[in-house]
C-alpha cells in the first residue's frame, strides 16, 4: 500500500516557474506549491497594467458539470440565472447555504450546449453532490487534469495573437472560443482577476509547457512577466473583486453566527435573481430582502497614503463612536495613486458617497502611530480603464 | 471679447497643473502655449515615424502622488512604471549594477567591497533623513524669514523644530549637507571610485556644477526625494512618454471647464496702472484678464515679456542675476533593435536600468572642466535609458527608442552660437562614447535628434535650456527662489504669479511649484482651496 503524496503538488507549469524564479518565496494553494513572487512583486505587478503577465492559475478547483439537466442544476445551485448563459459565455456567480449566505463564487464556463466548467476557489465536491439529488447531472472534479494560465494586461490580445491564437479579436469579454496553438488544443476565455484586459487559457496538462514557451517567445519583444500571487492581489484589490477569506467566508465552513454574508451583503443584489423558481438559499433570502440586511461590502477611497491594513471603519473623526465595521483589503493602488481599501459596514452604513473614517494603524522604525483618515465609500471598481472592454482590443 | 479671470502662460507641466486646480475651483481659466502642442518639456514627439520620443524630459519619479491623486490623472491616461536599477560600464570591461532587490544590490556592491556594501545603509539611512526633512516642504510655500506675518512666522518655526527634532549630531550634519560637494558626501562613506561615480551622477545632473563643488550634496538629494509608490529614490517612466503627464494635466484641466490655446505665445504681459491688465499675444491677439500666471522661468518672464519699468529695480537686478546656466543636453535615438553589451550578461534585468559609461570621480571632474572651458565634454556623463525596454507603446515591437541626457553641455561654444559642425560632433561624441561599449550600436540607429541647451531654449523657451529653470543651489532655493523676498509665488505687480520651476521647489517634473502656486492665487481670490496636502509620513 502507497501512502498519499507527502508533499506539495506541482502543478503543470512548475518547471516552467522555477526557471524564472529567483527569489525562491513559495507558498501552498489548494495543495499546491505556487510562488509568491519570482522575482520582483512591485516589477510583475506593472507588467499586469503595462505589459503582459503571465499568472498560473491551475490549481484553481474546476469542475466538470455534464448530463441533460446539466444548465436546470446550475440554475438551482447558483443564485444567478445561468439559462440565459448561452454556449460561448461565462458568467460570474455566487452559490449559498440555506440561510441564503454565500458558500463561494466563481465562474461557470458554458463550454458547449449542456456542457458545463465551474471554477472556485474552494472545494465543493459534497455540496455539489447534496445539491445534485432530483437532477440527472454529472459532476466531476477536473482540477488535476485542466492546466490554466492567465495572460493579462494591455499587450495580452498582441502577445496571444502573435504567438499565434487566432479568433481573439472577436471573442468579447466573458466570452470563450475553441482553438488551437500549433496542433494543441486550448480554451481561451476572456477572462481574469486583474480587472484589465486579459485572457484565461485551459489545456491539457501535457500541453502546458509547451504552451508556455510559445507565449513567453511570443512576448519577449513587449515585456511579458511571470507573475505570483502577491502582484495579483494587488491588481484584484484595484479592480475591487472579492476573495474568498476575506471579504467573505465560505459559509459552510464558519462556526461563529454571524460571521457569514449573503450575497446582499456583498454588493451582490445582480446576481440573484429571483425570477427563477427555486434555487439554494432563496426562501432566506426573499426574506432578507424584505427585513433588510445586516452587513454592506463597502469600497473605499481613503485620504492619505497609508494603507489602511485591518482598520476598524467609524461613522464619525471621533472614536469615542463604536465602529461600524472593518477593512477586509487594503491598498495603495500604484495605478490610481489612491489609497484604497475593501471592508464591511453595518447597514445602513456604506451607501456610495457616504463618508466614513478609518483607524488606520502603521510603523514607523519600530514606534506605531495611528491616524483617523477620511474615508469615502465609492461605487464600482477602483481600476476600470476603457482598454479592458475594448474589441476588438487595442495592440497595447 | 471674452474676459478671463486667469490667463496661464505656457502649457508646459507646471502652467498646466496650477491651471487645473484654479479650473477645479471654479475660476475660467485659459491657458496659452507658444507651440502647435503643449506639454513644454514633458512632452511626447513622433520624430521618426512610429517612434515616440520623450525628447525632453525622459524619466518620472518627483511627480507628486497627492497632485496625481487630486487631479485623477489615471481617469486621463497617465500610468507611471517604475524601472529599477542602475548601471555603469566600466573601462576594465566590467560593470557596476545597482538593483532594486536589497540582497541583490549587497551582493553586488561585495563585489567591488564589503566595507561599501554595509556601509551602503550608513549613507542610505542618511540620506533618508535629509529627504524626510525636504519632502515635507515640497506643497509647501515657503515662509519669508523677513515677515511678521502669523503665517510665515508658523511656517519658520515649523521648519525650525523639524531641524531641532533632529537632535545636535543630525543638526550639524544637516548644515554640512545642505552646502557641501556630493563628492565629498560620498566619501565620507565609500572607498570603491566606481560605486563613488554611480552615485555621484544624482548630484550633478543639470547643474552647471561638478562633483567638487559646494551644494552638489543637495542636487543630489534633489533626485533622490520623490518616489514611486512609496519606493523612495524609484524612478519610474511615464507609458507612453513624458507627454502622458502633461496631457493628462490637460485632460483634467478640461475636464474642469479650463480652455487650452496652442501657437499663441505671450509677446508681452500687460501692466495698466501698477496692475495686470491681461497679455498680448505674438499673433497680435489679446487677452484681457486680472490675473496673470507665468509658467516661463523667470528671466524669460521678467526680461523678455514685460517693461522692466513696471517692475522694482531691485527685483530686475535679482531676477538678472538669477544663475540659470546651461549645461546639459540630449542625444534622442530611434534604433532598430536592442543594442548589445558585451560586459552585460546576456537578459540581465540592468536592460531595464539607467545606464552610464564614467566609472570614476576623476572622469566625472574633467567632464565639467570642459564644460567649464566652453564646450561640451568630451568624455560625457551620459544619463541613457531605453524606455521601450518597459513600455511597450513606444515604437514597434523589438524596436527601441533610447535617451541621452549628456552632461556636460554648454548654452554656447566660447561665448559665441553653436556652428551645426559643432553640433554634430557633440552627437559623435555621445554615440562614440556608447559604441565604445556596445559594438552594433552604431547599426541600429536609424534616427537621432540633437538637443544642445540653444535648441531647448529655442523650442522649449526655457533660459539657456536649463532642465530646472535656474540652479539648485542654496542661494537659489526655499525663501530664495527664484529672488528672496518672492518666493511665495507672487511678482511685484498686483495680479501677477510664477509658477513655473523657477519658484520653490524647483524642477524635475514635480508639478509642486503649479500646485502651490495655485493654492496661493485661490487664497488671493478668495477661492476655496483645491490643492492637497503633502501626505507626510509622520
Amino acid at each position: 500500500m502507497t501512502e498519499v503524496h507527502q508533499g506539495r503538488l506541482q502543478t503543470p507549469f512548475y518547471s516552467r516557474f522555477r526557471a524564472v524564479d529567483t527569489l525562491n518565496e513559495w507558498h501552498t494553494w489548494n495543495g499546491y506549491t505556487v510562488c509568491n513572487s519570482p522575482y520582483c512583486a512591485d516589477l510583475e505587478y506593472f507588467a499586469i497594467r503595462n505589459a503582459t503577465a503571465v499568472f498560473d492559475l491551475s490549481p484553481m478547483n474546476k469542475y466538470r458539470i455534464t448530463g441533460p439537466d446539466a444548465g436546470a442544476y446550475l440554475d438551482r445551485l447558483v443564485t444567478r440565472s445561468v439559462s440565459v448563459l448561452r454556449p460561448g459565455r461565462v458568467g460570474y456567480s455566487v452559490w449559498c447555504d440555506h440561510d441564503g449566505k454565500v458558500i463561494d463564487d466563481g465562474t461557470i464556463f458554458h463550454l458547449s450546449e449542456g456542457d458545463y466548467r465551474l471554477c472556485a476557489a474552494g472545494r465543493h465536491a459534497a455540496w455539489f453532490a447534496d445539491a445534485a439529488i432530483g437532477f440527472d447531472v454529472e459532476i466531476d472534479d477536473e482540477t488535476a487534469d485542466v492546466a490554466a494560465l492567465a495572460v493579462q494586461g494591455p499587450t495580452s490580445w498582441s502577445v496571444l495573437t502573435r504567438a499565434g491564437f487566432e479568433g481573439l479579436e472577436s471573442l468579447k469579454p466573458f466570452g470563450l472560443i475553441y482553438t488551437e496553438l500549433r496542433g494543441r488544443p486550448v480554451m481561451v476565455s476572456r477572462t481574469g482577476f486583474t480587472g484589465d484586459l486579459g485572457y484565461e487559457l485551459w489545456m491539457s496538462p501535457e500541453d502546458a509547457g509547451a504552451i508556455w514557451d510559445r507565449i513567453f517567445e511570443a512576448g519577449e519583444l513587449t515585456g511579458i512577466r511571470a507573475i505570483g500571487t502577491d502582484a495579483l492581489e494587488l491588481s484584484r484589490i484595484e479592480a475591487g473583486y472579492l476573495a474568498p477569506g476575506l471579504e467573505f467566508l465560505p459559509a459552510d465552513e464558519t462556526v461563529r453566527s454571524g460571521r457569514s454574508r449573503s450575497p446582499f451583503e456583498l454588493g451582490l443584489d445582480w446576481l440573484v435573481d429571483f425570477t427563477k423558481p427555486n434555487f439554494n438559499g432563496r426562501r432566506a433570502l426573499a426574506e432578507e430582502q424584505r427585513r433588510g440586511s445586516t452587513w454592506r461590502l463597502v469600497r473605499l477611497d481613503i485620504d492619505g497614503n497609508k494603507p489602511a491594513h485591518n482598520a476598524y471603519i467609524f461613522p464619525r473623526e471621533s472614536r469615542n463612536k463604536s465602529d461600524v465595521g472593518f477593512v477586509t483589503s487594503a491598498a495603495w493602488s500604484p495605478v490610481c495613486k489612491k489609497n484604497v481599501a475593501l471592508g464591511t459596514v453595518r447597514q445602513p452604513h456604506g451607501l456610495p458617497g457616504e463618508t466614513l473614517w478609518v483607524e488606520i494603524y502603521y510603523q514607523r522604525e519600530m514606534h506605531w502611530q495611528r491616524k483617523m483618515a477620511r474615508a469615502t465609500v465609492v461605487e464600482g471598481p477602483f481600476w476600470a480603464p476603457d482598454r479592458r472592454r475594448l474589441t476588438p482590443p487595442s495592440p497595447y | 471679447m471674452k474676459r478671463y479671470d486667469v490667463v496661464v502662460v505656457g502649457a508646459g507641466h507646471n502652467g498646466l497643473t496650477t491651471a487645473a486646480f484654479l479650473a477645479k475651483a471654479g475660476l475660467d481659466v485659459v491657458c496659452v502655449e507658444k507651440n502647435d502642442y503643449i506639454g513644454g518639456a514633458a512632452v511626447s514627439l513622433e520624430l521618426h515615424k512610429d517612434w515616440i520620443y520623450s525628447n525632453c524630459s525622459y524619466v518620472c519619479s518627483l511627480l507628486r502622488p497627492e497632485i496625481f491623486r487630486a487631479l485623477e490623472l489615471h481617469k486621463h491616461g497617465l500610468q507611471i512604471t517604475p524601472y529599477g536599477g542602475s548601471l555603469t560600464f566600466m573601462q576594465n570591461g566590467d560593470y557596476f549594477g545597482s538593483y532594486h532587490d536589497p540582497e541583490v544590490k549587497y551582493r553586488e556592491m561585495s563585489r567591488f567591497s564589503r566595507r561599501d556594501a554595509d556601509a551602503y545603509k550608513h549613507y542610505a539611512a542618511d540620506t533618508q533623513r535629509q529627504c524626510r526633512f525636504i519632502r515635507d516642504f515640497l506643497l509647501t510655500t515657503p515662509p519669508d524669514p523677513t515677515s511678521f506675518h502669523p503665517r510665515d512666522i508658523a511656517g519658520l518655526l515649523d521648519i525650525g523644530k523639524r531641524f531641532a527634532d533632529m537632535g545636535e549630531d543630525r543638526m550639524y550634519e544637516t548644515l554640512r549637507f545642505w552646502t557641501m560637494s556630493v563628492a565629498d558626501y560620498l566619501n565620507e562613506y565609500f572607498e570603491t571610485d566606481v560605486i563613488k561615480a554611480a552615485l555621484s551622477g544624482s548630484g550633478i545632473i543639470g547643474t552647471a556644477l561638478g562633483i567638487h563643488s559646494p551644494g552638489t550634496a543637495y542636487v543630489l538629494l534633489h533626485h533622490y526625494m520623490g518616489d514611486v509608490d512609496g519606493n523612495v529614490g524609484a524612478w519610474g517612466f511615464a507609458r507612453g512618454g513624458m507627454g502622458a503627464v502633461s496631457n493628462a494635466i490637460a485632460g483634467a484641466f478640461q475636464a474642469h471647464g479650463g480652455e487650452l490655446r496652442t501657437e499663441s505665445g505671450v509677446g508681452h504681459i500687460r501692466v495698466r496702472d501698477g496692475k495686470i491688465a491681461g497679455v498680448a499675444l505674438e499673433n497680435g491677439d489679446e487677452i484681457d484678464a486680472d490675473v496673470v500666471v507665468s509658467a516661463m522661468d523667470v528671466k524669460r518672464t521678467f526680461l523678455d515679456c514685460m517693461d522692466e519699468s513696471d517692475l522694482p529695480a531691485h527685483f530686475v537686478r535679482k531676477v538678472r542675476e538669477f544663475k540659470i546656466r546651461g549645461s546639459s543636453g540630449k542625444l534622442n535615438i530611434a534604433l532598430d533593435g536592442l543594442p548589445e553589451f558585451p560586459a552585460l550578461p546576456k537578459g540581465s534585468t540592468l536592460y531595464h536600468s539607467d545606464m552610464h559609461f564614467i566609472d570614476s570621480m576623476q572622469r566625472m571632474e574633467r567632464a565639467y572642466d570642459d564644460w567649464k572651458d566652453g564646450t561640451w565634454s568630451q568624455d560625457p556623463y551620459i544619463d541613457m535609458v531605453i524606455p521601450t525596454m518597459n513600455d511597450p507603446t513606444m515604437a514597434p515591437p523589438g524596436k527601441h527608442f533610447m535617451s541621452c541626457f549628456v552632461q556636460y553641455c554648454p548654452y554656447e561654444i566660447d561665448g559665441r552660437a553653436w556652428t551645426d559642425e559643432e553640433r554634430q560632433q557633440f552627437a559623435d561624441t555621445v554615440i562614440d562614447q556608447i559604441a565604445n561599449y556596445s559594438p552594433n550600436f552604431k547599426d541600429l540607429i536609424l534616427h537621432y535628434e540633437i538637443r544642445t541647451p540653444a535648441d531647448i531654449e529655442s523650442q522649449i523657451g526655457i533660459t539657456e535650456g536649463n532642465i530646472f529653470h535656474g540652479e539648485l543651489t542654496m542661494d537659489q532655493l526655499l525663501f530664495n527662489r527664484p529672488v528672496p523676498g518672492y518666493a511665495q509665488y507672487r511678482a511685484p505687480v498686483d495680479g501677477l504669479y510664477m509658477c513655473g520651476s523657477s519658484t520653490h521647489p524647483g524642477g524635475g517634473v514635480m508639478a509642486a511649484p503649479g500646485a502651490n502656486a495655485a493654492r496661493e492665487i485661490l487664497k488671493d481670490l478668495k477661492y476655496a482651496n483645491t490643492v492637497p496636502e503633502n501626505f507626510g509620513d509622520d
